[in-house]
């Protein structure tokens, strides 16, 4: 496929994002950039100094609401998005309301509890979406142990699976931005039914 | 009984467990876990009742806090 065709395929189609931290925001940076037609941010979070280290804002925005300021962000980098932010915290009955209408879902909450729990919510209520989960991306180096699997039907779980974060293993900008442009990317396969080759 | 478990062949003497005994078995002390049976979700409050048995395909994930 060539880029228009691939645009065209992209454009009609809604993604929804399930915290905009440092997965969230690079996932929603590289599919904004694919032209995905309609980006659905949630989060209820405000910017911090520190997460700038890891997480697609800038200085000036310290102190805004995250989904305000990734909205500004991926306006930026493409207008032609449309995108839906909801300031609010996500429980399984936000997700069935917001997410409704979504091709696919990507997980980028930071605890595991929440990632437990939109597994349990998509597995119950949205058996046939795509849900793409980032696990495990602390600290540096480690190339190699960042990978993708297929858990099941419509689960797939990037990340190396082990490195939790921890006071001397925080997340740093490479491996969170390795692990949220592999979730955009298992994305784009599916979206353009080719989702075999994500694990290949 | 003969399982697939996380992708890799496994075999037990038993010939079925629950899946909170497997958790028990394997020493999966990781307290955040999703659990999937032959691609089907096993929420956590099932997996005293939920059966495995031969040829059986289980996954067991171990979610990590991070992102």
């Amino acid at each position: 496929m060539n880029i228009d065709q691939i645009q065209n395929v992209l454009k009609s189609k809604t993604i929804g994002i399930a915290g905009c931290g440092g997965l969230g925001s690079n996932c929603a940076v590289a599919l904004a950039r694919l032209g995905i037609g309609k980006i659905i941010l949630a989060d209820y979070d405000s910017v911090d100094a520190s997460n700038l280290s890891r997480q697609y804002y800038f200085y000036e925005q310290v102190g805004q609401r995250k989904v305000f300021a990734l909205s500004d962000n991926l306006n930026y980098v493409n207008p032609f998005v449309e995108v839906k932010p909801y300031d609010l915290k996500l429980g399984p009955k936000e997700i069935r309301n917001i997410f409704a209408d979504c091709d696919l879902i990507i997980e980028a909450f930071d605890l595991a509890e929440m990632k437990q729990m939109i597994i349990e919510t998509c597995g119950e209520f949205f058996p046939e979406k795509p849900l793409i989960v980032g696990n495990g991306m602390a600290g540096w180096g480690k190339n190699n142990s960042i990978k993708t699997e297929k858990v099941g039907e419509n689960l797939y779980v990037c990340g190396d699976g082990m490195s939790e974060i921890a006071d001397d293993l925080p997340p740093l900008a490479p491996r969170v931005g390795i692990v949220a442009n592999m979730q955009a990317n298992a994305a784009l396969s599916i979206l353009l039914n080719d989702e075999k080759n994500i694990t290949s | 009984m003969n399982i697939t478990l996380n992708n890799r062949p496994e075999s037990f003497e038993e010939t079925t467990m629950t899946f909170e005994e497997l958790i028990r078995k394997k020493n999966f002390t990781f307290k955040l876990l999703v659990t999937k049976l032959n691609g089907n979700l096993v929420k956590k409050n099932n997996r005293g009742e939920v059966s495995i048995k031969d040829g059986d395909d289980v996954t067991v994930l171990h979610l990590i806090s991070g992102g």
